[in-house]
């Protein structure tokens, strides 16, 4: 007690000054300035006249909304006028310190992506809008399964740089089975002890071996694409009718959900891997943060040490969820041939998998921001060829590279400096 | 936390056992990393031999009857497998069908052609990892270095030596440009380097492409292909050995190259930084190292060295005019050859020259034996996977543990340290 009064009566002479941590990060308002002032000056400013047109619901909806016109110089000059606004808000609100709500960014990404749309569309074709969202959750689902088989492997300790072997390998074994057995479901289930097994090596490696994680990853990967396309040439494409030619799964309605407007087609119109996706985000989110197995999941790797202290295996935790993460991204590969294409053809995943570890890192190891990153490659991957089909403007490459540059900007500029799990990339060596 | 898994404790050494000098020796060379290194070789091979005679028709068809007649079986294996092995030697390292040594080493040559972009980026991804950075962006850095020393190869007409050298500088600046924008990214704002790299990975191809179908961009001129001109003679690196010979002076580079990255990693006081950041970097931040100047320095200089792969590729591999396909996937062959050379210089060399021979024998293989050139794929990612876990080649050869004394627990105050700090 002695030390506090006499700490109190030296602020006489120097009066303390209470430390505030005004942390003002201006990577969000510089960069959503940016875009702002580039809305105004390409699509509102410079902008195409004309008229664009949104169709909202597809033909065999029960529910019809009629196609929404909408003038384009106007249309843009006022959106592209509110998204100036939110930067400068966003701006006053970093000068005091204030945080950015997250909800800002998303309706400034919604109102950039409309401008975008109206000025890319105007005297164009009318965009299918229903259209554009069932072919961006399509090109998700492998990306989706992906990540989460991502988090669930670095939330345990264990980099994973496999995705994109765990993918691949589902996709060839998943054709190889259902079409030598004729049933697909079986392809789904060998699919997934495919992915199993190349988690199997990259758990042994890192975790047995205390091989570096990224390096067995990458190493992976190169196998995955070595083995398929091996395989591929010497087995598949020469038998292509008997071994190549899966049953791909068909499109269930959902009875009353699906005839929702535009929510319906995108969500309840698709095959039994979509809705299983859905069940698994869930899951696994509720599983992770609300569980036995999700808090010794996430010590393992945040703190092997402590998990080890309080009796968990920290090994065989790791072993069997990077196992368990294998078996959901090679469940997602499954629908590279099952759901969409039909049969395997060389490298059919096309770096998908590292798109899923961004969309890891940019979801931040969570399931559900995860999901969402996720959904936004493929959205912006769909907008291309969609924007392509109505024959608009925009040369197609660089609409191919926006999520990529998304992705940069986001990662940099709102995302920032991320932390992963603590202990994720490093062997657990029981001492 | 040095080797201690690897070495015995001190205090241990006292009780060793007095060995022969002979079983010494012995014990020192099957343990050390060359034999691990070439048994793991050995064993990538025997796992390919294994999957060329599954999947070989002439095992197959000999397998049918395989109780009334084995012989015909195992002499299908020996076939398929020998075949393809040796036409994986002959494609790279020497032809005994041919009369004399002249036309006979000409593999070798395609082998030490195949390996110079392989080397170049390959050095540029382990400098990287040696800063603790994880570079998958050489693709990327290849295409954007293989456009900008295109460019200026067709598109100026400049005397022979400064030609090529200006083009040459043109795809290093452009490799470093791309890299650095990662350092830069990942200094100034903490984006995570495997994301932006992969990322740019993608931005540079759509980009490449763009400039290739658009005319009066990067587009040959009354073409209709996405493709470039063709270089002019004044930008092509010359044959080393004459016309007869596929090696240019791009291999004299490279191993200037090595040299350069040996200097910088092993003398150098910048060299010095980076491997300390490597190796800590909060403990280098704590010791005055800027770390975020330097994560910029390593990626110009590791996108500078990846340039040399891309500049090399149009100056030497491909000379009539490029497709937006022009890295080939060195970038991504890169991380491999890094890991196999375990990031040192010298490693690196040797490890992309291994690779440069798979590849030129690979398509030797595939043209004269049917064997398709992925099993090279299978086989190099087995030899890294291998030579990375040093016990399995061990157990599988059944070979004695490298420490001289029978494997003790660790005691307590010598006991290895968890790796769990933060």
């Amino acid at each position: 007690m002695t030390t506090v009064t006499g700490n109190q009566s030296v602020p006489s002479s120097a009066p303390i000054v209470l430390e505030t941590a005004a942390v003002k990060n201006w990577k969000a308002p510089v960069a959503l300035g940016f875009f702002a002032i580039l809305a105004l000056l390409l699509f509102g400013i410079f902008g195409r006249s004309g008229t664009s047109t949104f169709r909202l619901s597809t033909d065999t909806d029960f529910f019809q909304i009629p196609v929404i016109p909408v003038d384009a110089r106007p249309a843009s000059l006022v959106t592209s006028v509110v998204l100036v606004l939110i930067a400068a808000w966003v701006t006053t609100l970093v000068r005091r310190a204030r945080r950015v709500p997250l909800w800002v960014i998303a309706v400034f990404a919604v109102l950039f992506l409309f401008t975008f749309l109206v000025w890319a569309s105007a005297g164009l074709r009318s965009i299918p809008v229903a259209g554009l969202l069932v072919g961006a959750v399509g090109l998700s689902v492998p990306l989706i399964f992906g990540a989460l088989g991502g988090v669930i492997s670095e939330r345990v300790g264990v980099v994973n740089v496999a995705i994109e072997g765990q993918l691949l390998a589902g996709a060839f074994v998943s054709a190889l089975v259902a079409s030598a057995t004729r049933v697909p479901l079986l392809g789904l289930l060998a699919a997934m002890v495919a992915g199993m097994l190349v988690s199997f090596v990259l758990a042994a490696f890192s975790i047995k071996y205390f091989v570096d994680q990224v390096i067995v990853g990458v190493v992976l990967n190169v196998l995955v694409i070595g083995l398929t396309s091996f395989l591929y040439s010497t087995l598949l494409s020469p038998n292509q009718a008997t071994l190549n030619s899966p049953e791909r799964f068909q499109r269930i309605n959902i009875p009353v959900l699906s005839e929702i407007p535009i929510i319906g087609p995108t969500l309840f119109r698709q095959t039994v891997i979509v809705y299983i996706m859905y069940v698994a985000v869930v899951v696994i989110w509720y599983s992770l943060f609300h569980t036995k197995w999700g808090l010794r999941l996430r010590s393992s790797g945040e703190h092997p040490q402590a998990a080890d202290t309080v009796g968990i295996n920290v090994n065989r935790t790791r072993f069997w969820n990077v196992s368990l993460a294998g078996a959901i991204a090679g469940f997602g590969g499954a629908y590279f041939t099952l759901g969409s294409v039909g049969g395997f053809s060389k490298e059919m995943t096309a770096g998908a998998g590292f798109i899923a570890l961004a969309a890891v890192i940019f979801g931040r190891w969570d399931p559900i921001r995860a999901t969402l990153a996720a959904l936004l490659f493929g959205f912006a991957t769909n907008l291309q060829s969609v924007l392509s089909t109505i024959g608009s403007p925009v040369p197609s490459e660089f609409m191919l590279m926006l999520p990529y540059v998304i992705t940069i900007f986001a990662v940099a500029g709102l995302v920032g400096s991320v932390r992963g799990p603590a202990a994720s990339g490093k062997p657990y060596v029981k001492g | 936390m040095t080797d201690s898994h690897l070495s015995p404790p001190v205090g241990a050494q006292p009780e060793t056992p007095p060995t022969s000098r002979f079983s010494g020796v012995l014990r020192e060379i099957t343990t050390g990393n060359a034999v691990i290194s070439v048994l793991a070789v050995v064993l990538a091979l025997v796992v390919g031999g294994i999957l060329i005679a599954l999947t070989d028709p002439g095992v197959k068809a000999a397998s049918g009857y395989f109780f009334s007649r084995p012989a015909d079986t195992l002499q299908a294996i020996w076939t398929s497998v020998s075949g393809a092995y040796v036409a994986l030697f002959q494609g790279s390292i020497y032809n005994f069908g041919r009369p004399d040594f002249a036309t006979g080493i000409k593999p070798f040559t395609e082998t030490l052609s195949f390996a110079t972009p392989l080397i170049a980026a390959g050095l540029g991804v382990a400098l990287a990892f040696r800063v603790g950075l994880f570079n998958i962006g050489g693709r990327g850095q290849m295409l954007i270095a293989a456009a900008a020393a295109g460019w200026v190869g067709y598109s100026f007409d400049i005397p022979f030596p400064l030609h090529l050298i200006v083009a040459l500088l043109a795809g290093i600046a452009g490799g470093a440009l791309w890299g650095g924008i990662v350092g830069l990214l990942k200094a100034r704002t903490g984006a995570h380097e495997v994301i932006v790299t992969i990322m740019l990975n993608y931005v540079a191809y759509y980009l490449i492409a763009y400039l290739l179908r658009t005319p009066g961009l990067l587009q040959a001129k009354g073409s209709s292909n996405p493709k470039s001109p063709a270089m002019k003679t004044s930008a092509i690196f010359p044959d080393l050995f004459g016309p007869n010979y596929n090696i240019t002076i791009g291999f004299l580079l490279v191993i200037v190259a090595t040299v350069f990255v040996w200097y910088l990693l092993n003398r150098s006081s910048l060299g010095f930084k980076f491997r300390a950041i490597g190796e800590n970097p909060h403990a280098a931040r704590v010791a005055g190292i800027d770390v975020k100047n330097m994560y910029v320095y390593a990626m110009l200089l590791s996108g500078g060295l990846i340039g040399l792969a891309g500049a090399n590729q149009v100056q030497a591999s491909i000379t009539t005019g490029f497709g937006s396909g022009i890295d080939a996937g060195i970038g991504f062959d890169a991380i491999t050859v890094a890991l196999l050379g375990r990031s040192k210089p010298w490693g690196v060399f040797v490890a992309g020259i291994l690779f440069g021979a798979f590849k030129a024998g690979g398509f030797t293989m595939q043209a004269s034996q049917g064997v398709p050139i992925e099993i090279v794929l299978v086989v190099q990612s087995l030899i890294v996977l291998f030579i990375a876990a040093p016990p399995l080649v061990r157990a599988v050869f059944r070979l004695p543990a490298p420490s001289t004394v029978p494997r003790t627990r660790p005691s307590k105050i010598s006991g290895r340290k968890a790796v769990v700090t933060k």
